[in-house]
């Protein structure tokens, strides 16, 4: 069996799709910080095209939005790493940390998702722990993040022969 | 009649429950207990109200005890454009939402079958079913409770005001100078406490009437299950030929108002501004959120069925080159 382009098998070689999940990443990460009423206090709103930045309704749609992305990219990379990646690729060390990082950043978003759908309660304390695990473990993967780039630490190696 | 308590019935009710409770060891009734899985909606007959103020009185005498009590002088607020927001020497207004007033009484002359009338009803927080400010707090400070309560902790809040902006009626009220804020970064994030209306959760939890419905005079305010307030409402409309307001407002709020005059007559007649809501149609703030959340659900699914499709037309080109 030849495999004849490796280059488009290899998500991580796909440019297209690098892009996106860092476009999404940056923007759900900038709509998320817009959750806390910063925006408007520290003048950020205020430059121009920028208004919308002041608008909780908006930046939260953005950030639902974003979260749909991410979950279909994410559903789609991790199937696309078992059936193709996995035979010609591993991860590397540090995208175990950035992926254990992640189930952290999604497992508390789809629980703050669930929290605020219509006829769901969660104790108080659960609550509180969701929305400042979620925050936590997105600070988490940008200090992450920024040590696999400076580094030059990529998400999977080939596997030796 | 459906199950909802008034006054009378309640105190009726909870006299033969006490008395039960020394033989049985049971509890209040279970409809307006704190434990009641089921939401508790409050109906507010426009009709009977006498702007008495008795319920502003009595909420301000139940809840004294929560009433913020700021530390002077405030942290200086950077930027500058960050205003402090103080009550604490105006505790007496009581003609619009403030910390320390939770209800008031909103006034609206209009014509009733032809008759000018002066109407007056209780104004507080809705306690929406879906309620904006708690699903947008970024704490978990604004939150619901299971019996249909929204209230604000006053241990967690930070003061940002995002709840007042997000909410149809910008209903809670900030107070400067205490709270949780003052422990981390007071000149640079959050800007005191937000306050409104909680519908007494700490007296109802106890088996016990909000205070403003108990002390009400004419019966103005019902509370039961949210089903059997709806449908008492509507029993009421249908006999005077009046309106509802907060069935559906904002997805359905856990108050309910009848009035023998439109709502939007009442909208026109009424003050408004800071601290006085209207009484406006307001559309489910929530239901994009809602929609969305759906779509969450078919994302990873619609992700893995490409990465499948790819996985099958990859093998269907190895199958070709190997042939």
């Amino acid at each position: 069996m030849i495999i004849t382009s490796d280059k488009d098998r290899i998500l991580s070689n796909n440019l297209a799709l690098r892009w996106l999940y860092n476009v999404t990443f940056i923007v759900l990460a900038f709509t998320g910080f817009g959750q806390m009423p910063i925006f408007k206090r520290y003048y950020i709103s205020d430059i121009p095209g920028m208004g919308w930045t002041a608008d909780f309704y908006f930046t939260h749609y953005i950030h639902y939005l974003g979260a749909t992305i991410l979950l279909a990219l994410f559903a789609y990379v991790s199937a696309d790493f078992l059936l193709l990646g996995k035979k010609k690729t591993k991860l590397t060390t540090s995208a175990h940390v950035r992926i254990l990082i992640l189930i952290g950043v999604v497992a508390t978003g789809v629980l703050r998702v669930m929290k605020n759908l219509p006829d769901v309660v969660f104790s108080p304390g659960f609550t509180l722990f969701i929305d400042i695990g979620h925050l936590g473990f997105v600070m988490m993967y940008f200090l992450v993040a920024l040590f696999c780039l400076i580094l030059k630490s990529g998400w999977v190696e080939r596997k030796s022969r | 009649m459906g199950k909802h308590i008034s006054r009378r019935t309640f105190i009726k009710t909870s006299l033969a429950a006490i008395g039960t409770a020394g033989i049985s060891g049971l509890a209040l009734p279970s409809t307006v207990k704190g434990a009641s899985s089921e939401e508790l909606a409050t109906l507010i007959d426009i009709r009977k109200c006498i702007g008495c103020e008795a319920c502003v009185e009595a909420c301000h005498e139940a809840n004294e005890s929560k009433f913020p009590e700021p530390e002077k002088p405030f942290p200086k607020m950077y930027p500058s454009r960050v205003k402090v927001s103080d009550w604490s020497e105006k505790r007496d207004v009581i003609d619009r939402l403030t910390p320390y007033n939770w209800v008031f009484i909103q006034e609206a002359t209009v014509r009733v079958k032809g008759e000018e009338q002066t109407l007056t009803f209780p104004r507080r927080c809705m306690h929406c079913q879906n309620p904006p400010c708690a699903d947008l707090c970024p704490w978990g400070a604004a939150r619901k409770l299971k019996n249909g309560i929204t209230r604000i902790d006053a241990d967690i809040c930070l003061g940002g005001s995002k709840c007042k902006n997000v909410c149809p009626w910008h209903i809670p009220e900030r107070q400067t100078g205490v709270g949780l804020y003052l422990d981390i970064l007071p000149s640079f994030a959050g800007n005191g406490v937000m306050f409104k209306c909680d519908r007494c959760y700490d007296k109802i939890e106890a088996g016990e009437l909000p205070a403003c419905i108990e002390v009400c005079p004419e019966d103005v305010q019902t509370i039961g299950p949210r089903k059997e307030i709806v449908k008492e409402a509507h029993a009421i409309a249908e006999e005077i030929d009046g309106y509802i307001y907060g069935e559906d407002e904002n997805g359905g709020t856990n108050t309910i108002y009848v009035s023998p005059v439109p709502f939007e007559e009442l909208n026109r007649a009424i003050q408004q501004g800071p601290g006085r809501p209207h009484l406006e149609q307001v559309k489910d703030s929530m239901a994009h959120a809602d929609n969305l959340a759906k779509a969450m659900v078919i994302a990873p699914i619609a992700g893995f069925a490409a990465a499948v499709g790819k996985f099958y037309k990859s093998a269907r080109e190895v199958t070709k080159s190997d042939v």
